[in-house]
């Protein structure tokens, strides 16, 4: 056991050094936490009743989409559907008095969907929405505004998740394999009401905890990668020519890659409670949920890297798998809400058991969490066990 | 051999045998280190001296064969042989993140060593390998030298009875090559047991009490550097620098009298001839009759390359 905690000290160390190691483990997420949480959940403890009028000039399906689930499902909106800018703009102004007693139906803001804006959502080009706003109704329009924007948040959060793994990890992502999961997501309805059968997290909880678990896999893998990379290095020839046995090689690795995600996520629970007054529930539930949940990432990714050759091709399997893992587990919004096969379908991701978890826990007692912790130790345990026979036989100069 | 009381010597392997798939990369190789003395394995790229070694440092099973270290019986599992092996790899095995005495104290404590006994010991390891200034800067910031230098204290840190270098100079520039090789004459001298690799002959010329040639996975002689010299007899190396129809030039000349070995170099033809300096007129002579041209003559008396020569019917170097 001193051996083993040996080279897990030593490993700790060289982790210590390497910048990206605090950015993927800690910066990351929380950066990325706070952008969706922020963005895309404006109406938050909001009530309000609002009129939005709408002039569709482009008529494409992503603008149906944007009309018929964005905004006519936002709680208190009610929706105007007009043919023509002037129709719309006649709502919005009051002949530049905002005293002036308006004669019929106002609208709180006016958007205007411009020709060609499906096909720029859909090959990810600059999408241009207007949103013009009544002076009558300041707060209303801005929350218009919000919408919009948080719409196009949700477009790009996926975007700027693979983007950023991709500039973390300097290499690029398997794009076929990440937009087929993304195509396979069902579309985000986070500003929808929440329905009592479905326990949520507050928007804040819900983002950290989805990226939380989601970039625990990649601080946890280079516990894997790094014999890997010992291997390439040529350390792992001395380790083997040093007195001690296999065994306790691979057990520093894998404490090593235990500290490293516990700690990581600790810090970005305590982060987003203390900055951000994120609400995680019953702390001893919290815990066995964060254990399990960083055994589950190590078997996972033992299991993965153990098919890989390099530090390199483990890294790149680990981040499709921990994306498309991910966008099942619904870590980015929620797919419990989706319903159907896609919603059933999350459960074979053990972030969805994380994520399932934590909501259970927000709204209930502590026993809530024993079948989510069983479910993520059994995924730890068969995974592992697995990748960890693999990864033995593989301990070769 | 067989007769000397087996604890005698630090290392005794004998009849070590490796498959990589259909490929024999050791055949049957056996040999015996005794305490302070530095043994080389010379032979080519491909010889099979790294295999043979990993198998000696209980890095890789073997097929067939025995190897004890110092009484003790390696296999992969045997801690209790490999706390008698210090190894420094072929390639430079060191943490690029860590420090110099950071990468020392780590491997010191994989083999046991802690406290002020540690402390002490890296210290001293840090004055051999002369990286004392350095001590406390990332490894990965070090000249190519330097980083050989840490490569092979890790290897000496824990005081091994038997230490293994495979080519350390590989690679390496002249200066810092010929301090590698100081502090290993100097290590032989202070009495550590010693298993050089190398394909570089001056090396083991200059270095090693007893010498084995290795080729294809087998040991084809072994001695001092005179009893192999002695193998050759009174044989001279002779190395023409030419062109033209060498492979014809070199058939010709091998059919010369008291011409024992003829092969095709990079940059002309090597011969192994009795007493060259009788014969020089009439190789010369046949060699442009054969349509070669010679820029230059190059004599040498008998040394371990013209052995190799002899033994193989290749060039040491090609
Ligand atoms: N892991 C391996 N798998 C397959 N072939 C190998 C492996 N290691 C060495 N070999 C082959 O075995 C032979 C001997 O290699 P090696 O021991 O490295 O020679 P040397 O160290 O003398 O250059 C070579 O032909 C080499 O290609
Ligand atoms: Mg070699």
């Amino acid at each position: 056991m001193s051996t083993a905690w040996t080279i897990a000290t030593k490993d700790l160390r060289e982790r210590l050094r390497d910048r990206s190691a605090y950015i993927m483990g800690i910066v990351a997420p929380l950066a990325l936490a706070l952008i969706f949480g922020f963005a895309l959940n404006p109406l938050k403890n909001y009530e309000f009743s609002a009129t939005y009028a709408v002039v569709d000039l482009d008529g494409s399906e992503v603008s149906r989409l944007f009309v018929d689930d964005v905004l006519r499902q936002a709680p208190g909106v009610e929706v105007l559907q007009l043919a023509t800018t002037e129709e719309g703009l006649a709502l919005v102004e009051s002949d530049g008095n905002p005293f002036a007693e308006t004669e019929g139906t106002t609208a709180d803001a006016l958007y205007i969907i411009p020709r060609g804006f499906g096909a720029d959502v859909q090959s990810e080009r600059e999408v241009d929405l207007q949103v013009v706003g009544n002076a009558m109704a300041e707060s209303n329009a801005g929350i218009a505004v919000a919408l919009a924007q948080g719409y196009a948040s949700e477009l790009t959060s996926v975007r700027i998740t693979v983007a950023t793994v991709e500039g973390l990890l300097q290499r690029e992502v398997d794009r076929f394999t990440t937009g087929l999961a993304v195509l396979a997501t069902p579309y985000p309805t986070t500003i929808t009401d929440i329905s009592a059968e479905t326990k949520q997290l507050d928007g804040i909880t819900f983002y950290a905890a989805g990226m939380a678990i989601f970039f625990l896999f990649f601080s946890v893998q280079f516990g894997v990668t790094s014999l890997l990379e010992e291997r390439q290095a040529g350390t792992l020839s001395r380790l083997l020519a040093a007195p001690i046995s296999k065994r306790s090689i691979i057990t520093g690795k894998l404490i090593s890659a235990f500290l490293v995600g516990i700690v990581s996520v600790a810090v970005l629970m305590i982060a987003t409670t203390l900055v951000l007054d994120a609400d995680w529930g019953n702390p001893v539930g919290v815990a066995l949920l964060v254990v399990a949940a960083v055994l589950s990432a190590m078997g996972i990714t033992a299991l993965i890297s153990s098919f890989a050759r390099t530090a390199e091709q483990a890294t790149s399997m680990v981040t499709v798998a921990g994306v498309i893992l991910g966008f099942l587990g619904g870590t980015f919004f929620d797919v419990a809400q989706a319903g159907g096969i896609v919603a059933d379908l999350r459960f074979v991701s053990p972030h969805a058991w994380f994520m399932q978890g934590l909501a259970d826990l927000s709204a209930g007692d502590l026993g809530v969490v024993v079948v989510p912790v069983l479910v993520l130790l059994a995924f730890g345990l068969v995974t592992g066990a697995l990748g960890m026979a693999g990864i033995g036989k593989g301990l070769r100069p | 051999m067989n007769s000397t009381t087996l604890t005698g010597f630090v290392l005794e392997c004998s009849g070590i045998r490796k498959k990589f798939g259909d490929l024999v990369a050791v055949d049957g190789v056996g040999f015996h280190i005794a305490p302070g003395e530095t043994y080389g394995l010379l032979g080519p790229n491909g010889a099979g001296k790294t295999t043979t070694i990993s198998i000696i440092a209980g890095l890789l099973e073997r097929d067939a064969g025995e190897v004890s270290i110092a009484g003790e019986v390696m296999n992969p599992q045997s801690t209790a042989a490999k706390r008698h092996v210090g190894l420094v790899p072929q390639d430079l095995a060191i943490y690029p993140d860590l420090d110099a005495r950071e990468n020392l104290r780590f491997f010191g404590k994989l083999y046991g060593m802690r406290g002020a006994e540690l402390n002490q010991r890296v210290d001293e390891v840090l004055e051999i390998i002369e990286l004392r200034d350095r001590a406390s800067d990332r490894s990965e910031e070090y000249s190519g030298g330097m980083k050989r230098r840490l490569n092979i204290g890790i290897g000496l840190l824990h005081r091994p009875t038997l230490l293994i270098l495979d080519e350390p100079t590989v690679g390496v520039d002249p200066q810092s090559r010929n301090a590698i090789l100081e502090s290993v004459e100097q290590l032989g001298e202070q009495g550590m047991a010693v298993l050089y690799t190398t394909h570089y002959m001056e090396e083991a010329e200059r270095l090693c009490d007893r010498i084995g040639i290795i080729d294809q996975g087998t040991i084809r002689a072994e001695g001092t550097q005179q009893e192999l010299v002695q193998l050759v007899g009174q044989r001279d190396r002779v190395r023409l620098v030419a062109t033209g129809n060498l492979t014809a030039g070199a058939a010709a000349l091998g059919n010369l009298a008291d011409v024992d070995e003829s092969a095709v170099t990079a940059d002309g033809i090597d011969l192994i001839v009795k007493a060259a300096h009788n014969r020089l007129p009439e190789i010369l002579a046949a060699a442009t009759r054969t349509g070669v041209s010679v820029a230059g003559v190059d004599v040498d008396t008998a040394n371990l390359e013209a052995l190799f020569l002899h033994l193989t019917g290749r060039a040491l170097r090609e």
